[in-house]
């Protein structure tokens, strides 16, 4: 994976003493909470509901097992005990003392972590494949490309106060594991019929409380020059992005008034003039990224074979272990989703162990999910019994991938303070309710993602299922949504009908599933595709009927 | 090189929105400062002869373009630090090969100032006096830069590769 220089390293480190001196002031009274607030902003740092949160970047969610160490430590030593990973693949910690932030970045500068832009109207942490490097299917290895827009991003002294929050995504495969035409910018590497490498490009993408699926606005870039085709897309938007109403300064606002042709026009029009200045890193650059994340040294002499005699170790081989591109390893999904637990949440033991069989079983490096899961992307197959029994022991080896009880949630109510309604624990409801291993199997693959209020978080509206919880004249109230997808197959959920209390919404989505059971053609047709053929009526009737 | 103009020389200039508001321009050029008057950007048709103008957020700031030579100073004003839009307007008159005095006029704040160089701002009439110490200390903060912007640091790829 990327290792920082010592450019890198001086750039972090300046930023860490930048914000010390910062706190110090605040501190110090020397600035008030509203100077300050921009500035804590830039870091990542949030004030919540009941302390300051901090969400630290993880770039494309590729970390190493030093680094998930220290993500462990960080959390027992500044937090009470708990880190909890986002839909960003990100991680955030919600019990955090401002006089003690300087020295967190700190401890995270020194392994080459950082909170930089994880919050503010800037370009945000890049989200890609979790598989990416490991995947069967991908053309190429998207992450050089990532980092290269991580670095082009970062401090980017025309785009950091723009309309809003902007968030780009990458991936190099059909099968779309990082919802790119959700983003704001979704670049797809792929060949053109010459057989050279280039992004098809998505701009406009988003949830929130106005969803939409991105258009293409190019079909193919070169990888030479996708950064300064970036450079205009974020130009046109910085220029012409609404800045009026913060609900529709959305890049995806503009390119929906304006309609996907002009706006094409337009950036087409601004790369025309920014094209001759150089602003793309040279190939070089890319081939020195590029060599670091170099493919580990396989050994090709693996066994290509998975002895699945232990039935419980087979089940979840069935449900969390994936095809690697090499013969003799897999890609195994650690699950953060135990029944009854929190999504996305990790203890400090877990991140610590995690992080030793990382270093033990798949050459030190873990990948963040945006479905809130962890990754180890390059276990022989000989050694993932091994790896299970030591994750059955700490309560994560859940065989649930993709399952019903394998739900995406936001903080919610429990702890953000833009929320209206509590979603952990209507998670934790739904899991509860459909704790049985063998119940989740016949139901197969099910997602489930809730958000706690309308800025969609939780990503409800590509939910298979997606519940929205909204605030009734005081009272909480969810709304059920069906059909949505975040995948290659994109789609928006709709509602289905009036809400429901806590206990109602885990009701309904019973019935939704029983009904589901009872229509789908075979046991292999999806809830998703049931669905799709048969609309939303029999699952009214189901519910409301 | 800040050559901090005291506000008794400014409220000489007969620019009527900086003057009451602005309490010092900080300046990174050698030339004379321009003197005279400085329109609004609706009134500065192609036939007029103004040397100075006031680019507001939503002005189109490409308009100037074609009257660049006989331009000594475009101001960019910033009603709101929040709003980003000047950042841009400041890249495309230099990128369009403006080399005259680029002002930032405003919400000017010192966590901002670093950026607004970068993209060819080289004077700057905060409404709100700055620090030239913290002025001077937030530029020196960070030794290298990840992009190409209007100034003349190399990105660290050029220092990776040069």
């Amino acid at each position: 994976m990327y290792r920082y220089d010592q450019y890198d390293q001086a750039l972090v480190d300046a930023r860490v003493d930048e914000f010390r001196d910062q706190v110090k002031r605040r501190l110090a009274h020397e600035i008030t909470e509203d100077q300050f607030k921009p500035l804590r902003l830039m870091n990542g740092l949030y004030l919540q509901l009941h302390a300051y949160m901090l969400r630290v970047a993880i770039p494309y969610g590729t970390l190493s097992g030093t680094q998930m160490r220290i993500l462990g430590g960080i959390a027992r030593k500044y937090d009470r005990g708990y880190g909890h990973f986002t839909t960003r693949q990100n991680i955030q910690y919600n019990w955090i003392k401002l006089e003690q932030a300087p020295d967190l970045l700190a401890e995270l500068a020194a392994v080459e972590m950082h909170a930089i832009q994880t919050s503010g109207n800037c370009i945000r942490n890049i989200s890609s494949d979790q598989f990416a490097g490991s995947a069967a299917d991908e053309v190429a290895d998207p992450r050089p490309y990532a980092e290269l827009l991580r670095q082009w991003s970062s401090f980017h002294p025309e785009f950091s106060f723009l309309p809003r929050k902007f968030k780009i995504a990458v991936t190099a495969s059909d099968h779309d594991r990082a919802a790119v035409k959700l983003h704001d910018i979704g670049l797809q590497l792929h060949r053109n019929a010459a057989g050279e490498l280039g992004f098809r490009v998505f701009v406009g993408g988003g949830m929130g409380r106005t969803p939409f699926i991105a258009p293409v606005i190019r079909e193919f870039i070169p990888v030479s020059q996708y950064l300064s085709y970036c450079e205009a897309i974020l130009r046109v938007y910085n220029r012409y992005g609404r800045r009026d109403n913060i609900y529709k300064a959305r890049i995806k606002i503009l390119v929906h008034e304006i309609g996907a042709e002009e706006f094409t026009r337009q950036v087409e029009a601004e790369w025309a003039l920014l094209e001759p200045l150089a602003l793309d890193a040279p190939t070089a650059e890319y081939e020195r990224i590029k060599a670091q994340f170099a493919p580990p040294a396989y050994d090709a002499a693996a066994p290509d074979s998975i002895d699945r005699s232990d039935p419980d170790f087979a089940v979840w081989v069935d449900h969390n272990v994936a095809a690697h591109k090499v013969p003799g390893y897999a890609i195994a999904t650690i699950s953060l989703k135990p029944v009854g637990g929190i999504p996305g949440d990790a203890s400090a033991e877990q991140m610590e162990l995690i992080a030793d069989l990382a270093a033990k079983y798949s050459f030190d490096e873990i990948r963040v999910t945006h479905s809130q899961n962890l990754v180890l992307a390059d276990v022989r197959k000989d050694q993932l019994h091994a790896l299970w029994s030591a994750l059955a022991a700490a309560d994560l080896a859940t065989p649930n991938l993709d399952l019903v009880t394998d739900i995406i949630a936001c903080p919610g109510l429990d702890y953000c303070a833009l929320a209206n309604a509590r979603s952990i624990p209507v998670a934790q409801s739904i899991a509860v309710r459909f704790a049985n291993l063998d119940r989740q199997h016949d139901i197969g693959e099910l997602k489930i993602k809730i958000s706690g209020c309308i800025n969609a978080c939780g990503h409800h509206h590509a939910g298979h299922i997606g519940i929205l919880g909204v605030d009734r004249k005081g009272e909480e109230s969810y709304q059920l949504s069906l059909g949505g997808s975040g995948a290659e197959d994109t789609s928006l959920a709709k509602i289905l009908g009036p809400g429901f209390s806590e206990e109602g919404v885990v009701d309904a989505v019973e019935k939704v599933i029983e009904a589901y059971r009872a229509l789908r053609l075979n046991p292999q047709e999806r809830f998703l595709d049931a669905y799709r053929r048969v609309g939303a009526e029999p699952f009214k009737e189901a519910v409301y009927g | 090189m800040v050559d901090v103009q005291d506000s008794v020389k400014l409220a000489q200039n007969p620019h009527p929105r900086a003057t009451p508001a602005t309490a010092a321009v900080l300046r990174w050029r050698d030339d004379v400062a321009f003197d005279g008057p400085v329109v609004a950007f609706a009134d500065f048709g192609g036939d007029s002869n103004a040397a100075a103008v006031r680019v507001d957020p939503a002005d189109d700031a490409r308009a100037l373009v074609p009257h660049l030579a006989r331009l000594r100073l475009i101001e960019v004003s910033f009603p709101k630090y929040r709003d980003g839009r000047g950042y841009s307007a400041a890249r495309i008159l230099r990128e369009a090969g403006y080399t005259g005095e680029l002002r930032a006029a405003g919400d000017v704040l010192v966590d901002q100032i670093n950026f607004m160089r970068r993209v060819g701002f080289d004077s700057f009439a905060p409404a709100k006096p700055l620090n030239p110490d913290d002025v001077a200390a937030a530029l020196a903060r960070f030794p290298h830069v990840y992009q190409k912007a209007a100034d003349a640091a190399a990105p660290v790829w050029a220092l990776r590769h040069g």
